[in-house]
């Protein structure tokens, strides 16, 4: 298992290099530039700033500078917030998503699978049928819908909770934005673990267990559960990357100081730099996450291995 | 460890030797017998007519209402629910007539929504069950193309496609069912590698069965339930996704509309003119009810085990 | 131009140049309020600000929301009042030669950095060579080029030190032009031009901005920056007005959403949100009238039309039958609803002092336009039976869509079928820039009250001419204002320009932009102005509401 985890690890450094360069001249090759806006710069003052950023250099040179500076840890200067260097804007902002997302996913963890196992035991009952159609509410409304109205209902007309800001993570400042971004990762984690749940329950060693006299309950927690969260790990890997590093429509409505924007803005404005340092932040974590699940697996299922 | 290990043949996971191998018998029976179970189940026929309904409305409802797609009601521009105009759901904020809007909207979106799903499902089943089968060097090399798709920042992926290939409805499909496999082929990976070590897959071995048949007889049918639930969550994602691609230009352009486009307007409206947001999410809510539904019956219709 | 007084406040330093149509009459309050404020809770002032700046460095800003922050934090040598007026900033006055190509200006005795460093009139000579010095990149180094050199020294041909700019001694600071400027001081009021702390940036290099590092010559210092939070700012104890300032913070807040930020304001977070959602005007005129300030700008939203051979535009008459068929108070009222000024003109209305061009057929009744545009599409080969393809480019943003829609509309009468087509920000301008387009959306936001600052983005070899108008008559126009001293003669050039632009329907000019914010009445020395600069040292919070 060590050797496996480091091999992993090991193999993370060409496909990083790969998703590097590929991300590199595809956004390269994108039409608009950093400068292109309503009001178009002088050619003097377009010259000047290329000149800032090397971009009047051939673009294989400025390849090999980017992977010069960032072996070095330099990930340059951003484009758009020129004050910070963009791993700056990463460190200082990545903690506010990780808090808001960890928060979210624990949320979405402890209801999601209860709800799921539950749909599963009763299947087709009442319970059942008002456990899923909330999960689907929750997945029928998107997060740009619910999160200003949980702002307007909860912040603005009942007053209860700040309607925005972060004020270092406190805990008011908190709960809006983690309801709205665990609501619809709740009713995901229901949906599938009450599939799985009910794959597992109608397994053969499931029916031994039972006939051994085992209690339900016992049945459902010492037998069945781990090998019913398989899916839902699978879906958590990469689910989880794209949490922790923010949702830009999540930090807009609630004035979150998280990196989720930078994805979008950072594309955009074509802010080459602050694009890359997401890419690469973002590529790192996926690596390392679906890692993660790949050890998870053979915990789940012990016939999971990776000998070779 | 050891304590918790569950099975008494050591095993877990999501399906298990049951008497008999479960692989799905070929051809007509298998249609036969599914839609018997089905018809059984009246959730899942109920979301059928509903959905159908839906689908009929998307199609031929535009034809029958009084408005076109894009006229505009001067004198009606963001007014409310009202039979007297003959808008009964409203207008948008130029005055055209929401129901209209929202039905040939709804066309687009089911379209995308199923071919972009159909997509994303045949490569994320395939691509995940023969990753998950063959194991080892193959696997590895598979699944670091995924992460590296994953990790490629998909508005430039967007923007260049948009390049290559002009302004083009297929193109959406293709964006977002590019993007939706990811999710489903470590899902079904995940699966088959559990799957893979069962008793009736070595028994199927065994009997000679070649690699390509075990994947899609024995190995897929018993990965389906997940599989079923994670079509009927793409859905949503991809009729949303589209209203993002239309922002970067690529989806639909004016006067045309989609759901996703008609819920992300009606957002900003909430407050002040709630029918706009209303209209459209109920149109998409009642679909995803529906899919869903259907989804579980037919899981529980095709379940190898409950044959 | 003559000295003025040195007493702030005291007079509005060139009242014809700016709006003095638009200031209410709060100017002087701006004075009196703080000496007396003396309250006993805290004023503390919350501002949505729009977006995180991309900077401190004013000499790298350019957005409102950015210089908006930096003109609390620097001072230029002449300053904004509360209504958008000219007054002596750090310079307490200052004279020009004859010829206005010389310029001396006299700093006020003891300035100090709010690190108690002596500020002179090196550390302003600094500030304008760095400005024009290539490696700056300052996107608005351009405004500076009447300055002896300034070119040559921006395209990296003369050094810094050849700038036209002196320091005789440490209160006195003189700039030599190569030709007269209507703008000079116009353009020193800018943040961007304001005297920098050289010893700071010469010892932390590019970190200077940072709250530990930035000295301020402002009636604010920088306390706290922590990217997409928040900004805080604390008063400037040095600040030569230190007396006059009533806030004892100001905290920014870069609220993109305007949605949040009305969330925000209804919520008692900010006293002030700059920008309210479109969506939400008419109920924030029924439910936060008193709260809400809406006044024109020097913006002009409008389309242009591609008039490069091949382009189905670059017949006039199709220009002029779409100009004649677009319903402008449609627009501004129907479909907008806040308050925008339907433009027959392309240089904004709120530019007091230039005025005159407009569209000969301005008066004339809907139907006789009607009329006359279907009359010019019959001429050109067009009609119900032989429609008009024609493609509408915008940048993605709802209010473009619903405009877009309407002249889709509009324009169908006139049997043109119109597409629409939209993308993001950075294609949309970069197509535009190519001339790739047939009719696109565009809008320009004055940098100075000046109408030459529209106008110019029109000469043939401007990269702003998104249209193609290559015209030896517009090019001399615009030459001949950009080195004209007299203000009434540049005025006519300016006017001749523009009323050139609407003849040859080179655009299709919809609107002047309007600006809308929500201002606690509890606070005051706040008042519109066209330029919409609201410095924080002249607002006061009455805390006994």
């Amino acid at each position: 298992m060590l050797s496996y985890t480091l091999k992993r690890l090991l193999q993370a450094i060409p496909t990083l290099l790969i998703v590097i360069t590929l991300s590199f001249f595809l956004m390269r090759v994108a039409p608009g530039g950093p400068f292109d806006g309503e009001r178009r710069l002088p050619p003097e003052i377009e010259q000047n700033l290329r000149a800032a950023y090397h971009l009047d250099e051939p673009l294989p040179m400025q390849y090999l500078r980017y992977l010069g500076d960032l072996v070095q840890g330099d990930l340059g200067p951003s484009f758009k917030y020129k004050d910070f260097d963009v791993s700056e804007l990463i460190s200082q902002g990545f903690p506010a998503s990780l808090e808001l997302g960890m928060w979210a996913i624990l949320a979405a963890l402890l209801i999601g699978v209860p709800l799921g196992v539950i749909a599963a035991i009763r299947r087709n009952s009442t319970a059942d049928y008002v456990v899923m159609s909330t999960a689907l509410a929750g997945i029928a409304v998107p997060n740009f819908v619910i999160a200003p109205l949980l702002a307007l209902v909860f912040g603005v007309l009942l007053g209860w909770l700040p309607a925005g800001g972060w004020n270092g993570g406190a805990w008011q400042n908190l709960l809006l934005p983690v309801v709205a971004l665990s609501i619809q990762q709740i009713a995901y984690i229901a949906r599938m673990m009450r599939a799985s749940m009910i794959e597992v329950l109608g397994s053969h060693y499931i029916r031994t267990a039972r006939a051994k006299g085992l209690s339900e309950w016992k049945v459902i927690l010492r037998h069945a559960l781990r090998p019913a969260m398989l899916p839902v790990v699978s879906y958590l890997g990469p689910a989880i990357a794209g949490i922790i590093t923010g949702s830009v429509v999540i930090e807009q409505i609630f004035g979150i100081p998280g990196i989720g924007r930078y994805f979008v803005q950072g594309a955009l404005n074509r802010d080459y730099t602050l694009v890359m340092g997401t890419v690469v932040f973002y590529g790192a974590l996926i690596l390392l996450l679906n890692l993660i699940v790949d050890l998870l697996y053979s915990m789940l299922d012990p016939q999971i291995r990776y000998d070779d | 460890m050891s304590q918790t290990t569950p099975a008494p043949h050591g095993t877990g996971g999501a399906s298990a030797f049951d008497g008999q191998p479960p692989a799905a018998p070929a051809g007509d029976s298998l249609t036969r017998d599914a839609w018997r179970r089905l018809k059984q189940n009246r959730a899942a026929m109920c979301s059928l007519v509903v959905m159908a309904v839906i689908v009929l409305a998307c199609l031929i409802g535009p034809w029958l209402t009084p408005f076109e797609l894009d006229e505009v009601d001067w004198n009606a521009i963001g007014t409310g629910p009202d039979l007297a105009s003959g808008h009964v759901f409203g207008t948008d904020v130029n005055g055209r007539d929401l129901l209209t809007r929202t039905l040939h909207g709804g066309q687009i979106s089911l379209s995308v929504a199923l071919v972009a799903t159909f997509v994303s499902l045949v490569i994320g089943v395939l691509y995940g069950a023969v990753s998950g089968y063959f194991g080892g060097r193959t696997d590895n090399l598979m699944m670091r193309f995924v992460d590296i798709m994953y990790s490629l920042p998909f508005m430039f992926l967007v923007i260049l496609l948009m390049v290559v290939f002009g302004r083009n409805i297929f193109l959406i499909y293709a964006a977002i069912g590019a993007v939706e496999w990811l999710d489903m082929s470590r899902i079904v990976r995940g699966q088959v590698l559990a799957l893979k070590k069962r008793e009736f897959v070595e028994a199927a071995h065994a009997l000679g069965v070649r690699d390509l048949q075990v994947v899609t007889r024995h190995l897929i049918p018993n990965a389906l339930g997940p599989v079923i639930v994670y079509v009927t969550l793409t859905v949503p994602k991809v009729i949303l996704l589209e209203s993002f691609l239309s922002f970067l230009g690529l989806g639909v352009q004016e006067p045309l509309t989609s759901w996703g486009v008609l819920i992300s307007e009606g957002k900003d409206m909430m407050e002040t003119a709630p029918w706009m947001l209303l209209v459209p999410s109920a149109f998409l809510a009642a679909t995803l009810f529906c899919l869903n539904f259907l989804g579980d019956g037919l899981r529980d219709a095709l379940d190898p085990k409950t044959r | 131009m003559s000295p003025t007084s040195p007493m702030q406040c005291a007079a509005s330093l060139s009242a014809g140049l700016l709006l003095s149509a638009l200031s209410l009459s709060l100017g002087a309050s701006g004075c009196a309020m703080a000496a007396e404020s003396s309250s006993q809770s805290e004023q503390i002032l919350r501002i949505a600000n729009g977006a995180e700046p991309g900077s401190l460095d004013p000499q790298q800003t350019n957005g409102t929301w950015e210089t908006r922050i930096t003109r609390d934090l620097f001072e230029p040598l002449i300053a904004y009042s509360a209504n958008g007026e000219l007054i002596p900033g750090l310079a307490e006055r200052w004279e020009s030669s004859a010829d206005g190509l010389s310029w001396t200006f006299h700093l006020r005795e003891g300035l100090e950095w709010s690190d108690g460093t002596p500020l002179t009139a090196e550390d302003a000579v600094f500030a304008l060579r760095r400005l024009l010095t290539p490696a700056t990149a300052a996107h608005n180094a351009t405004l500076y080029y009447p300055i002896v050199n300034a070119r040559a020294v921006n395209t990296g041909a003369l050094a810094p030190e050849q700038l036209g700019v002196a320091a005789p001694d440490a209160q006195t600071l003189t700039i030599t032009l190569s030709h007269p400027s209507a703008t000079l001081e116009q353009t020193l009021a800018m943040s961007e031009a304001a005297p920098l702390p050289r010893h700071v940036i010469a010892a932390k290099g590019a970190d200077w901005t940072r709250p530990a590092n930035m000295a301020t010559s402002g009636a604010f210092v920088l306390k706290t920056w922590s990217p997409q939070a928040e900004i805080r700012l604390t008063p400037n104890p040095r600040y030569h007005a230190a007396d006059t300032v009533a806030l004892d913070e100001v905290v920014y807040l870069p609220i993109e959403e305007s949605h949040a930020a009305l969330n925000r304001f209804r919520a008692g977070e900010v006293e002030i949100a700059y920008g309210v959602p479109a969506s939400h005007y008419a109920w924030i005129q029924d439910n936060l009238a008193a709260a809400l300030q809406t006044y024109p700008i020097l913006g002009e939203y409008f389309y242009v039309f591609n008039l490069r051979e091949g382009s189905p535009v670059a017949d006039q008459r199709i220009r002029r039958a779409l100009n004649l068929a677009t319903r402008r108070e449609v627009i501004t009222e129907r479909i907008l609803g806040m308050g925008q000024i339907p433009s027959w003109h392309f240089v904004p209305k709120a530019l007091g002092e230039h005025q005159g061009a407009r569209f000969d057929f301005a008066d004339w009744s809907m139907d006789r336009r009607m009329a006359k545009a279907r009359e010019l599409m019959d001429d050109a080969g067009y009609g119900p039976d032989t429609p008009l393809e024609l493609t509408l480019r915008y940048n993605t943003l709802e209010d473009h869509k619903k405009i877009a829609v309407a002249l889709g509309a509009m324009w169908k009468p006139l049997g043109v079928k119109v597409t629409l087509t939209n993308t993001e920000a950075a294609v949309h301008y970069r197509d535009l820039a190519l001339g790739d387009f047939e009719v696109g959306r565009y809008g320009m936001i004055a940098t100075i009250a000046d109408a030459y600052d529209f106008l110019n983005a029109f000469s043939s070899d401007n990269t702003s001419n998104a249209p193609g108008l290559s015209s030896p008559t517009y090019d001399a126009l615009i030459e001949a204002a950009a080195r004209e001293g007299d203000v009434g003669t540049r005025q006519r050039q300016l006017h001749d320009a523009e009323q050139y632009l609407l003849d040859n329907d080179v655009v299709l000019p919809l609107y002047d932009y309007v600006t809308s914010s929500l201002v606690d009445p509890a606070i005051s020395g706040w008042a519109p102005n066209a330029l919409d600069v609201h410095p924080s040292r002249y607002l006061q919070l009455d805390t006994s509401h």
